[in-house]
């Protein structure tokens, strides 16, 4: 398995090389064409809200295996100022401003696993995604 | 990467190249409000086929953009929506409710035909 890709995310342009890094990565394991999607534009909702509420942050893919599965791991961080209330932020159609509401909730419907961690320093989104078939 | 549009009869076209950052897809939308003006166009077909990620802010800003033409006398029809992008799209929670969407660029313009010659009919 190759070593993780770091992606560092400031602009709108960085979104872009996310999305597509992190489904060139995931082609590698046995994914659906659908399940690629599904990954890039999940990994594109959280690279933009880095974008959206924070002045830089990254994005880092990384294939993992453990107990027998294999699956993308990606995880978005930012410097920014935090979300204050998380549960909020995870409600459907809730924004404090700038973004439709859909971004985080949807994200996490995309991918089989998701957490996400704030705090006055920033913010960690980690979400992971198994290949369903076999290698 | 700036889209680009072609005027076709009554109609602008805006076929979509490769992944769009979401300056290129606000440049899209301020290009399209300002050649409806220009060429006097009644129907705007954006075809997306290649687009292979439709996310929340893409999605939105067509909606925006099919709503704003709207409003100066111009239908927009959607064309070329991938089936993992729709299906992606539905997981997401995202709509293009109001918007007029088609299989490919040739349904797209039997659409906008149908809706101009029969005003009134077809075009909500």
């Amino acid at each position: 398995m190759p070593a993780e890709v770091r992606v560092p995310v400031s602009s709108d342009a960085d979104v872009v090389t996310a999305r597509a890094q992190g489904r060139t990565l995931a082609a590698q394991l046995p994914f659906s064409a659908t399940e690629l999607t599904l990954i890039a534009t999940a990994i594109s909702e959280v690279a933009r809200n880095i974008v959206l509420y924070a002045p830089r942050g990254e994005v880092v893919l990384r294939l993992t295996r453990e107990e027998g599965r294999e699956g993308i791991v990606v995880t978005a961080r930012d410097e920014g100022p935090g979300i204050e209330d998380v549960a909020l932020a995870l409600q459907d159609h809730f924004s404090t401003g700038q973004g439709s509401g859909l971004g985080l909730p949807g994200a996490r419907r995309l991918m089989d696993e998701f957490e996400l961690e704030s705090g006055p320093s920033g913010t960690t989104v980690t979400m992971r995604k198994w290949a369903s078939r076999r290698a | 990467m700036a889209v680009p549009i072609l005027k076709q009869g009554p109609y602008l076209i805006a076929s979509i190249q490769a992944a769009m950052t979401d300056s290129d897809v606000l440049q899209l939308r301020d290009d399209l409000m300002e050649r409806v003006g220009r060429y006097r166009s009644r129907g705007i077909i954006i075809d997306v086929t290649a687009l292979d990620v439709m996310d929340s802010f893409a999605s939105r800003s067509l909606r925006s953009i099919a709503h704003m033409t709207r409003l100066r006398g111009a239908e927009t029809v959607i064309v070329g929506i991938q089936p993992e992008v729709a299906f992606a799209m539905v997981q997401l929670g995202l709509n293009l409710e109001g918007v007029h969407t088609a299989l490919d660029l040739e349904e797209g313009l039997a659409l906008l035909s149908r809706g101009t010659e029969e005003p009134g009919d077809g075009a909500s």
